[in-house]
């Protein structure tokens, strides 16, 4: 029994002009506890599938289980994190990491408690009062982290969260990340196009290939960097072979006519 | 550089800050001074026709004689009333309007060509019309002043509704909100700024719809002053009434304003 099951996901995007294949027959499945990297060129619908695991998108054809349960539309068993942080400028830090919880009715004190104490892990509890435009790109990617894992879900589905930061502040959110995920045991997916983040921060890796998007090749961490800090990762010797199997695996996916 | 060096830098730039803001409000003041004694001194030598175009002094003998008697207060106060109620209604209604477009995506499309052709008519031109439906009276006035307001909100509003960034939207899907949560914790906030600048535009157009309402129905506020004067020459008068109305029509846009800090923080 696994924690999160596709079964046979296809999506076709329809448009005025034409309808569009996006994903066609995929099937996964991750286990409690585990990173999962998805990775794969521009068009490959990985940011479609993610939406399709949260709930936020229906797929055309096949279903999405998480613990035996059905996934039919998004809310507290998952936590989503944007490219971007969007936090809400007119809210402060503290009101936009609660926000999860007033949505699903469950602001308790204990819960606001417990979300502060969260913050404060992060080193951001001098700036709960703040708003976000007075925050750097860091801190605020920090504090969408914190709005996630408020709500304390199953999963953890990341959109290229990374994405938008500088590379010293991506290295570092990225051990955070890596850091606070493994503490509180969470499942995640990160949907990402950078072959080095996918390495050092996940257990495994599936590689999509594009138009429409199907499943390329699965790859497995070596367990030596599996439990290293992604930085750490990215120093190992082991890394660079890595680096260069799926490099050029990536390669051939992008050349190759479909 | 010390801290001392700096500190001074400070004060001196903080100085030149409050010197221009001074030399600014000066030309202010002596602008207006100029031009009411250049008014008045063209008037009493009659280089402009003092029947027509009147000189201040004489407008203040008439502004303190209407205020003696009651009148100048009884035409201000209905036409501020009428004023208010109209930006008020044209307001609420206008975003109301516009939230109902953002509901339903088919209503905003059905809805589409009636608006376009309801905003490019000149809802002034409505008045007779009005007038005839609901009587000569306040209610065809306030009625003006807040059709006159009305379309171009609900148009303004909804197009700020529709263009909130859509990820914002999707933060609050992903944690399971459903339509109306989305609308008040994202696109009603995120459209604030754009409401507060209707509202400085509706503080002017009410003020035309109500006006032009007074001119028709010819009874009281500050639009009949003027229709008034205007047909029995007494210009002094039309003047007295244009001064109420830039006084209270800036008042109001000042009270906008005031609003856009309590609400627009960050």
């Amino acid at each position: 029994m696994s924690f999160l099951q596709l079964n046979a996901i296809s999506h076709v995007y329809l448009t005025e002009s034409a309808a569009k294949e996006a994903l066609s027959d995929l099937s996964f499945s991750i286990a409690e506890g585990e990173f999962v990297s998805l990775l794969g060129p521009s068009g490959c619908g990985k940011s479609t599938l993610l939406s399709i695991i949260s709930g936020l998108l229906q797929p055309t054809e096949g279903t999405v289980s998480l613990q035996n349960k059905m996934i039919q539309s998004p809310g507290e068993r998952m936590g989503y994190m944007l490219q971007q942080d969007y936090l809400f400028p007119w809210k402060t830090i503290e009101d936009n990491c609660y926000i999860g919880l007033k949505l699903l009715n469950k602001l308790t004190p204990e819960k606001k408690e417990i979300t502060l104490a969260l913050l404060d892990s992060m080193g951001l509890s001098d700036v709960r009062h703040a708003y976000p435009d007075q925050l750097s790109g860091g801190m605020r990617q920090r504090v969408a982290l914190v709005r996630t894992l408020a709500t304390d879900p199953d999963l953890l589905l990341l959109d290229e969260p990374f994405s938008a930061l500088d590379y010293q502040t991506k290295l570092k959110l990225e051990d955070l990340v890596f850091q606070t995920l493994k503490a509180h045991q969470k499942t995640a997916i990160l949907v990402t196009h950078d072959i080095g983040e996918a390495i050092a921060m996940s257990d495994r890796i599936i590689l999509l290939s594009p138009r429409p998007g199907k499943i390329a090749k699965i790859f497995q961490v070596p367990s030596q960097l599996q439990t290293l800090l992604p930085f750490e990762a990215r120093n190992d010797p082991v890394f660079p072979e890595n680096f260069q199997m799926i490099w050029k695996e990536l390669d051939s996916l992008e050349q190759s006519p479909t | 550089m010390n801290n001392l060096q700096l500190d001074k830098q400070h004060q001196q730039y903080v100085k030149k800050l409050k010197r221009e803001k001074y030399e600014i409000v000066t030309w202010q003041i002596f602008i207006l001074l100029a031009f009411l004694s250049l008014w008045e001194l063209a008037g009493r030598l009659t280089w402009i026709d003092p029947l027509l175009f009147s000189y201040p002094t004489k407008i203040a003998s008439l502004f303190l004689t209407k205020l003696y008697d009651g009148s100048l207060l009884l035409h201000t106060s209905v036409t501020l009333l009428e004023t208010v109620a109209g930006f008020m209604i044209g307001t609420v209604l206008g975003t109301a309007f516009a939230a109902v477009l953002w509901w339903s995506r088919k209503a905003s499309k059905i809805s589409d060509p009636y608006l376009v052709v309801l905003n490019s008519m000149p809802k002034v031109a409505l008045g007779p019309i009005i007038i005839v439906a609901l009587g000569p009276g306040y209610l065809s006035i306030i009625t003006m002043g807040a059709s006159i307001s009305i379309i171009i909100t609900t148009l303004v509003i909804y197009h700020a509704f529709h263009t909130v960034e859509p990820n914002y939207i999707k933060v609050i899907r992903s944690f399971g909100g459903n339509k109306k949560q989305i609308f008040r914790e994202v696109i009603l906030p995120a459209s604030f700024p754009a409401i507060i600048s209707t509202l400085k535009v509706n503080v002017g157009l009410s003020w035309v719809g109500v006006i032009v309402g007074e001119f028709l129905v010819s009874k009281q506020g500050l639009g009949y002053m003027i229709i008034y004067g205007f047909q029995v020459f007494n210009f002094t008068l039309v003047l007295l009434s244009l001064f109420m109305i830039a006084i209270f029509s800036s008042i109001m846009y000042l009270g906008v304003e005031w609003l856009e800090r309590k609400l627009i923080k960050h």
